[in-house]
């Protein structure tokens, strides 16, 4: 455990935020501009996984295992969100034979 | 026996519980004697607490706590002195007769037994009014005997109009009854209980003319008002003549109309101490007296000729009590107790004897088929007129004398109003009872005197109505006054109080000669008209001149109350109902929903189903509170 | 623990209920006689002084505070009584009627009693809500499922109107919780805040907007008259018998010893609606065509009396208004039976189709007579007593008020007896000469209505002797603090 931790602290705080900005940014703006469901999808992972990654790097500087903790929670609700969205997303192409969420719209009202 | 004294009220109410219950078990004679028993032994009772009462101060029979709340204690108890003593016999004394009466007149009708059964719950309440030791026990008897008014007049409710004349007297009621109350609040603030024994002796200790007591008497007169059917509550006494014709003599002439006379007697001293009140009361009692009788003397309907003229006696009294005749005006109750429930009883055989006929037009010569009715309500007629020695003579000159101390201009008024009354009274009689008979053949053919049971109680209100005047023969004609002796300790606080101008006898005798002298012509002119020259009233139909036809339609006072108070407020029902409240303010809440609706309707459309929309706002709107917080902080 | 059997009875009464559907009607009336005896051996038990008996306080969530705590004093005797008394009456008034589903109704019925009774003698906050809530959630489904036609619209208003008035109170709730030193919702920790006049002010228009639209109070009544109207008779009774009263305890217990200093700020305006809503809807209710919705437009008027009478603030009113809440729920449940045998057997609600009816049910007619005598406040009947006090209590406060609420007795046996005239006496006509006199479980509601309304007439002061010593101590307690 404490060999992870160091390994963790070899780099600098700094970077990890940096990474996880980028990354969550990454994820942000995959879902803004693209219009493919899957991609929304996983853009929305990827910012989920950003802030693991944070999380996992805070707890690991501060000592406090409760961060690690929270990415569980996290990666087990990432699970439960992949298993209903991808669903969701199933049931939208066989309806519309398409993934296109501008097709979606229909939904409203 | 003075303990005994809640057996008077007792008696009645247990008649009222056999014949209300065993109204369709029991058998019509077994309800008659029944009721009858009830009151008879409650008169019994009361004849015996007369003989054996002598204190000058009044006895308190205290029975339970009523209400006790803070610093508000009504007991629930009885007073017994010389006022309600005699109250007392008038009410139970009159009422068995006309309970016997009864059992004659109503014999045909499928409502013997609630009819009895109302009549006793009558003279229960009539007796709790009379015999409650405050204000609030009378207010029960007050309230109770227009209830029992209320149940008599609708007596045949199947009848739209009776039913309406019923709901209208109840009404009226309780217009004056709401005076009442307040001026029963005030008089709790002001003296802190409600029973007279606190009340008078804090009050002699007053000024006169205090503001508080004025306002206490002026409120107090608004209950008597309604309840005696003064100006301009008067109305529906006259409608009230829809009731059983026993009803009309024992609850609308002999005793519950005459509630408000006992209610401003028993609590002389308030009166006493306002002046204002005093001189309201004095000329709102003439001016019924006299409005009141010139009604009348228009009027075919002998109930309503009978009706009126109470209520212009009832202003005689209330004149009296103006003037501070409390004796005079006691005495007057007594006597117009017993001529006026004759009259009415005798109408009431008249009525029986011609099949429900009750418009004079269609009466006439009468004297030889019905003798006795004839015979006794000419006694009757005689008494209310005036004439010396029946018994109304003493009574009303006793009030016309002090009237005449206190202020002229008025005495000449009355006198006018007792020339009225005998011309009226006996127009009713020469109508009726002298030249041919007007009504149809049938009726002719049934014309009958009527039964023993009735024609009894005609007799002895007869004699009263003939002697009931000698307990009261002033000083001048050589009598004792035995009841100004005997009402003394009830109005001593008062008499102290009243400056008293002695009349010399010349005067007395003066005053006496001329409004005998004024009765006797207005008898001569009403012969001289309708047996002389058999003037018989007009139908309907025809037109009257203008001063007939005021006094035909009851100078409009009807037709006012419904234009000025009756329409208007229906409007204003409309107008709160159908604007106020299910446009206005019921208009505003469902608004609000209203409100929120089309304010969702409008936000809706933010909601394009376009995701990436969506997203867009939701980035925006995080960053949007990022910024926030880091300008803020 | 005698009070949990009172309080929680009827929940298992109605749960009975439920598993019994054959016997649903039976069981409930059972239930809620067992309930009555309990709450007459509570009454037994019972010492006539200010304190509190029968407490029962013990934690319930203690991380936020929260004790379920209760207690009956005077004041609240006579709402459990009011209670326990009114609800086999209103469950005996459905005996002669089939209903659908009648399991469901009767023990949303003895559900709702539960709620009633928890919220008479709630000591604490947070229980006092609950059960505010839980009397309003059957008596919802109670209307919204077995009433008139429009019933889906009006409960809807009904349901949203008095649920925004309680949710101001929950947040004064809240916000007292807060102020309290150790964060208890217990009403003497409520008792003892001194807070600021301002605080106060606002305080009181949260929880005077639940009591006043609970009650009703003008202006907001408006749910009212429909509501009465649309819900089927057993809800109206309810309503119209106990769930206002809440409200009126609610101004008693909660409002003005709470907020003493932003009630002073405020009475006069409470008191001038309140008279304002005698008048007006006496007014009204002249020209209701619908005998239901008249009935409801009176009990409005009557209502705004006890109000003024509560907010007048002394001995006489506040004791005015306890007795009077008795009698009122006693006389209204019996009118609004009337109304619904009337409605029942003439399948009409129109006054002007009416008439005569006394002709051929004599029995009927007296009974109705009755009871209007008793609405009308003729002495010697229970709503005398009431009246009298009341209208003594506001004429302490002011003179004017009370002959302007006085007028109440001349309206009301204005539109009483002109219902009564245009209903019972005058021709029968083809409807009405069907009419059937009352029989069985008919004629038992109405005779023990009757009963009741001539017994408290004339003799009231068992009753007042209850809550005197409590009503006493409280309106000192306010005063001390205000003199404070």
């Amino acid at each position: 455990m404490d060999s992870i931790t160091s390994t963790i602290q070899v780099v600098p705080l700094n970077h990890y935020i940096l990474l996880s900005a980028i990354l969550f940014s990454i994820g942000v703006i995959g879902v803004l501009i693209r219009r493919n469901a899957i991609i929304i999808f996983m853009s929305i992972e990827l910012m989920l996984n950003s802030v693991n990654l944070l999380l996992t790097a805070f707890s690991a500087y501060s000592g406090d295992a409760s961060g690690q903790v929270f990415v569980f929670f996290i990666m087990a609700l990432a699970a439960a969100e992949v298993a209903v969205g991808l669903a969701i997303i199933v049931m939208v192409y066989r309806n519309t034979s398409s993934i296109d969420i501008n097709i979606l719209n229909r939904l409203k009202w | 026996m003075i303990d005994l004294v809640w057996l008077i009220p007792l008696f009645p109410f247990i008649g009222f519980l056999i014949c209300g219950l065993g109204r369709n078990i029991l058998p019509k004679a077994a309800i008659g004697i029944i009721a009858s028993l009830a009151v008879l032994a409650s008169f019994a009772v009361s004849l015996g607490i007369f003989f054996e009462f002598n204190g000058s101060t009044p006895a308190i029979i205290h029975l339970f706590d009523w209400i006790k709340v803070g610093n508000i204690d009504i007991p629930f108890s009885f007073q017994i002195d010389q006022l309600s003593i005699l109250m007392l016999l008038i009410i139970t004394g009159i009422g068995s007769l006309i309970h016997i009466y009864s059992t004659g007149y109503m014999s045909h009708d499928k409502g013997f037994g609630k009819f009895f059964s109302y009549l006793n719950l009558f003279i229960f309440f009539m007796l709790l009014l009379v015999l409650g030791s405050n204000y609030v026990i009378m207010f029960i008897g007050w309230e109770g005997v227009g209830l029992c008014s209320y149940l008599l007049i609708g007596f045949w409710y199947t009848n739209g109009a009776y039913a309406d004349a019923a709901k209208k007297a109840f009404i009226m009621n309780r217009i004056g009854d709401l005076g009442f109350l307040i001026g029963v609040f005030l008089i709790i603030t002001t003296f802190g209980s409600v029973s007279f024994a606190q009340i008078f002796p804090q009050a002699q200790g007053m000024v006169s003319g205090d503001a508080t007591l004025t306002l206490i008497t002026i409120l107090l007169f608004v209950g008597a008002v309604g309840k005696s059917a003064q100006l301009p509550l008067f109305t529906w006494l006259p409608d009230a003549m829809a009731g059983p014709t026993p009803v009309s003599a024992l609850i609308h002439a002999a005793t519950m109309v005459t509630a408000g006379i006992y209610m401003i007697a028993r609590s002389n001293i308030l009166f006493t101490l306002s002046p204002v009140t005093m001189s309201i009361i004095a000329v709102i009692g003439l001016a019924t007296a006299i409005v009141a009788a010139i009604i009348a003397l228009t009027q075919t309907d002998i109930k309503k000729v009978l009706a009126y003229s109470t209520v212009s006696q009832l202003g005689y009294m209330f004149l009296g009590l103006g003037v501070g005749a409390y004796t005079g005006a006691f005495f007057h109750v007594l006597t117009h107790a017993f001529f006026k429930a004759l009259l009415f009883l005798g109408a009431g055989s008249v009525i029986h004897a011609i099949s429900d006929e009750q418009d004079m037009r269609k009466m006439g010569g009468l004297k030889k088929k019905l003798p006795i009715t004839f015979f006794t309500m000419l006694m009757g007629t005689l008494a209310i007129s005036g004439l010396p020695p029946f018994a109304g003579f003493f009574s009303k000159d006793e009030i016309l004398a002090h009237v005449y101390e206190e202020n002229k201009i008025l005495w000449i008024i009355g006198v006018l109003g007792a020339m009225l009354t005998a011309f009226y009274m006996f127009r009713m009689m020469f109508l009726t009872f002298w030249g041919n008979f007007r009504g149809s053949e049938e009726q002719k053919h049934h014309l009958h005197e009527s039964p023993v049971s009735m024609t009894i109680p005609l007799i002895i209100l007869a004699i009263l109505s003939v002697v009931g005047g000698f307990i009261g023969v002033p000083e001048v004609l050589g009598g004792g006054h035995w009841l100004s002796h005997y009402l003394a300790p009830v109005f001593d606080a008062s008499t102290s109080r009243l400056s008293v101008i002695e009349l010399s006898h010349v005067t007395e005798y003066m005053l006496m000669g001329i409004s005998v002298a004024g009765v006797v012509i207005a008898i001569i002119y009403a012969y001289v008209k309708y047996v002389k020259n058999s003037h018989v009233p007009l139908a309907d139909s025809e037109e009257r001149s203008v001063l007939a036809k005021i006094s035909y339609n009851k100078f409009y006072f009807d037709e006012l109350y419904s234009a000025i108070i009756q329409k208007p407020l229906n409007v204003i029902s409309e107008f709160f109902y159908k604007i106020v409240d299910k446009a206005g303010i019921d208009g505003f809440v469902n608004g609000l929903g209203k409100g929120s609706m089309e304010a969702s309707k409008g936000l809706r459309l933010l909601q394009t189903g376009n995701v990436g929309f969506y997203i867009f706002a939701m980035v925006i709107g995080v960053l949007g509170i990022l910024i926030y917080s880091f300008f803020k902080f | 623990m005698n009070l949990l059997i009172v309080l929680f009875f009827p929940l298992l009464g109605s749960i009975v209920c439920l598993l019994n559907k054959n016997y649903a009607k039976q069981t409930a009336l059972i239930s809620s006689l067992i309930t009555l005896v309990y709450s007459l051996v509570l009454l037994a038990h019972f010492q006539a002084d200010a304190s509190r008996q029968f407490v029962v306080d013990f934690a319930w969530i203690p991380q936020l505070g929260i004790n379920f705590k209760a207690g009956i004093d005077g004041i609240s005797m006579i709402m459990v009584l009011l209670t326990t008394g009114l609800v086999p009456l209103i469950i005996l008034s459905g005996f002669s009627r089939e209903f659908k589903n009648s399991s469901a109704l009767f023990a949303l019925i003895l559900f709702m009693q539960s709620g009633l009774l928890v919220v008479f003698t709630a000591l604490d906050a947070f229980l006092f809500y609950v059960g505010w809530e839980a009397a309003l959630i059957p008596i919802y489904f109670i209307c919204a499922i077995w009433g008139g036609a429009d019933r889906i619209r009006v409960n809807m208003k009904f349901f949203i109107y008095t649920f925004a008035g309680s949710l101001f109170m929950l947040l004064g709730i809240i916000y007292l919780h807060l102020q309290t030193p150790g964060n208890t919702y217990d009403i003497d920790a409520f008792y003892s805040l001194n807070l600021d006049v301002i605080t106060q002010g606002w305080l009181f228009w949260c929880f005077f907007l639940a009591f006043a639209i609970k009650m009703p109070i003008f202006p907001f009544h408006t749910w009212q008259p429909d509501t009465y109207t649309e819900a089927p008779t057993m809800g109206t009774m309810l309503l119209a018998g106990i769930m206002l009263k809440m409200g009126i305890y609610g101004v008693i217990r909660w409002l003005i010893p709470i907020v003493p200093l932003g009630f002073m700020q405020w009475k006069e305006l409470a008191i001038i609606l309140s008279i304002i809503g005698i008048v007006y809807a006496s007014i009204i209710a002249f020209t209701q065509k619908d005998i239901k919705r008249l009935v409801a437009y009176s009990s409005i008027a009557h209502v705004g009396l006890i109000a003024a009478g509560v907010f007048a603030w002394n001995a006489a009113g506040v004791q005015g208004a306890m007795i009077q809440m008795l009698n009122h729920g006693i006389n209204v449940i019996g009118l609004f039976f009337i109304m619904d045998i009337i409605i029942n057997r003439l399948q009409t609600r129109e006054i002007a189709s009416m008439g005569g009816i006394a002709k051929v049910a004599p029995k009927f007619a007296i009974a109705f007579l009755i009871i209007i005598l008793g609405t009308v406040a003729l002495p010697l009947t229970n709503g005398f007593i009431g009246e009298f006090l009341l209208l003594n209590g506001i004429y302490q406060y002011e003179m004017w008020f009370s002959a302007v609420a006085g007028l109440t007795i001349i309206f009301g046996a204005v539109y009483m007896l002109r219902m009564y005239k245009n209903v019972m006496q005058g021709q029968l006509n083809e409807l009405t000469a069907t009419f059937k006199d009352i029989r069985g479980s008919e004629v038992v509601v109405l005779s023990i209505i009757c009963t009741l309304i001539i017994v408290i007439g004339v003799y009231p002061q068992p009753i007042l002797h209850i809550s005197e010593a409590a009503v006493n101590g409280l309106i000192s307690q306010v005063n001390n603090k205000l003199a404070f």
